[in-house]
């Protein structure tokens, strides 16, 4: 009983919990970091350093009041908000957190389900948000959200191409569809896939940024045309759920990218005898600490790099990212039948 | 109550298969027309997945497979004649689709 | 996993009904997608996971956000189903449906009736993954059919894309 009913129930409360309180943090941390580069401070006043903002942000996005515009249909207006936040949320099930480890003495894998179609159970989860982005537009019976939602929707479809068959070549690099088996066979070699397959890396990364929203391809947001994106007609606690998908979306990019490219819990150089040391820090650490150190590079290219043009965005898709990407597929098949 | 058969699912299929048929019969926006062939279409692999379970033999899921690419392809070509169509007539009322009609 | 049966059959057919019958062609593609996914879990139940995926990425997350798109370019002034034809006999549609349903039932209940007892379904064979049964039988026993599925999919991109291109 406890093995099959409380312990998952607690996993998903912690990871839900815990899944929030990130984003939220993270939310501060990208304002932050994004004052850092541009030489500012950010924000200062609520709590030290600013650390008590996002409960500040969270208070007052639920006591704002929430407007339904009067042409809107209302019911889709209602569901495109969770639409779009309960597949971010879904996927968090498949990934692993860590090895099998005691906690307060049972001994359990850290994640909430290990399913033999995980990574395309990810894949196929998260094309179901798209359904939140263009019905959002659409039912906001306004112009600018119609024309970004088209926006969102085209990108979404062209960079989902490219990043999926970047995964055709994990699975072929792993033989395996599972997300733990995928890290196991990372141990097995003694080998960080990133390093085998830098592409890909590069591929999924881009196509990670683009699949977001996140600058330089924020185009569905471009504040200057757009006044705001698929969501400008939602407010209050409705328009937060879009801003929590998009940054729990973000995360999990990060933690995919991390189990498939980067050893998921395993320690740096898991090869290497001589730095045995580092398995004193337990893998779930490792884990979060990767997966930090990705969504701090998503933040400095924010902060870093201009907007894309919305034809040079498609054409890197089409032209460069989506070639690049079957022929990787390819030679991954070449090597892994030859070798 | 009764363990699930096999038959249970054929009826299940049998049901969905024939609301997407009144759909086609029935209603006269070509999309909607469209989305019931649909319906019908995944009565029929509710159909080949439990026979492929009732005998444990994975053929039944692989043919569910080649009905799922055929209907991506019917889907990509028969979305893209209404468009056709909609740019000429402006209309989807398969009712007004009368031009080749005697 | 009875209850698990007769509460997705339910939905399945409810929303299909709704499909059907809704006015706003959006909210019918919305129930299409929840019929899909419906549709999905019960493919689940059957030890179909690969299928079950598949479901949702290819309809749920492919095709279907296809529909939508044509159905917000379809800008339509006036409602789609205005225009009857007056030689349309809508009740012999539903008569035929119903005919259809009830010659299935009845084909059905003859088939299944005198053996119930027939074979269970054996224990689900533990082992060999439901992704490995399938990909084997595609790629060895199912190789051709295969290729000529991806030529299918080829000539459906090609002619869609002449089909949907507006004229020079």
């Amino acid at each position: 009983m406890i093995e099959t009913l409380v312990v998952p129930l607690v996993k998903i409360a912690v990871l839900l919990v815990g899944i929030l309180t990130a984003v939220a943090y993270l939310v501060l941390l990208e304002r932050k970091v994004q004052a850092w580069v541009q030489v500012r401070l950010g924000p200062m006043r609520v709590g030290p350093h600013g650390l008590l903002q996002p409960v500040a942000d969270v208070i007052k996005l639920i006591i704002k009041e929430d407007i339904t515009p009067a042409r809107a249909d209302r019911w889709v207006y209602t569901l495109a908000p969770i639409i779009v936040l309960v597949p971010a949320l879904v996927v968090f099930a498949v990934i692993p957190f860590g090895p099998e480890t005691n906690v307060f003495g049972i001994r359990m894998p850290l994640h909430v389900a290990d399913i033999n179609v995980g990574l395309l159970y990810i894949v196929s989860i998260a094309s179901l948000g798209i359904y939140g982005t263009i019905l959002g537009g659409w039912a906001s019976n306004s112009k600018y959200p119609l024309l970004a939602s088209l926006r969102a929707s085209a990108q979404l479809v062209s960079y989902e191409v490219a990043v999926t068959m970047t995964l055709v070549s994990m699975i072929l690099m792993a033989g395996s569809l599972s997300m733990v088996e995928i890290v196991e066979s990372q141990q097995a070699r003694g080998l960080w896939f990133v390093f085998a397959q830098p592409l890909a890396f590069f591929i999924y990364f881009v196509g990670g940024l683009a699949e977001t929203n996140r600058a330089p391809f924020d185009l569905p947001e471009a504040e200057q045309e757009l006044t705001g994106g698929f969501h400008t007609e939602y407010s209050g606690i409705r328009f937060a759920l879009f801003f929590l998908a998009e940054y729990a979306n973000m995360i999990v990019i990060a933690a995919v990218a991390t189990t498939l490219f980067f050893g998921g819990w395993l320690r740096p150089f898991p090869s290497v005898a001589a730095l045995g040391l580092l398995d004193i820090v337990p893998g779930w650490i490792w884990f979060l600490l990767k997966t930090f150190v990705l969504l701090y590079v998503f933040l400095w290219v924010r902060a870093t790099l201009p907007r894309y043009r919305y034809d040079q965005l498609m054409r890197l898709g089409w032209k460069v990212l989506i070639p690049l990407a079957i022929a990787n597929v390819i030679v991954t098949a070449i090597a892994v039948v030859v070798l | 109550m009764t363990p699930i058969t096999p038959a249970h699912y054929l009826v299940l299929s049998a049901a969905l298969f024939s609301i997407g048929l009144i759909g086609v019969l029935v209603r006269r926006n070509l999309i909607v027309i469209f989305m019931s062939i649909e319906l019908m279409l995944n009565a029929v692999n509710i159909n080949l997945v439990a026979f492929s379970q009732q005998w444990q033999h994975v053929v039944g899921q692989v043919f569910a497979l080649f009905v799922v690419a055929v209907a991506a392809a019917e889907a990509a070509i028969g979305l893209g004649i209404i468009l056709a169509f909609y740019r000429n007539k402006e209309t989807v009322n398969v009712d007004e689709i009368t031009l080749m009609r005697w | 996993m009875t209850i698990a049966f007769y509460t997705l059959a339910a939905f399945i057919l409810a929303l299909g009904v709704l499909v059907v019958s809704t006015k706003n062609t959006v909210h019918a593609v919305l129930f299409l997608v929840a019929n899909f996914l419906c549709v999905a879990m019960l493919y689940v139940l059957l030890q179909a996971e690969f299928l079950a995926v598949i479901q949702v990425l290819v309809y749920a997350g492919g095709i279907v956000v296809l529909y939508l798109f044509v159905v917000m370019l379809v800008n339509l002034k006036r409602g789609p189903e205005t225009h009857v034809d007056p030689r349309r006999r809508d009740r012999m549609g539903l008569l035929i449906g119903g005919a259809v349903l009830a010659e299935f039932v009845a084909i059905l209940l003859y088939g299944f009736a005198p053996r119930a007892t027939g074979a269970a379904p054996a224990a689900a064979a533990p082992g060999v993954g439901n992704v490995e049964q399938v990909g084997w039988s595609l790629y060895v026993d199912y190789l051709v059919p295969f290729e000529v599925a991806s030529i299918l999919l080829l000539v459906a991109m090609i002619g869609a894309i002449v089909l949907a291109k507006k004229e020079p």
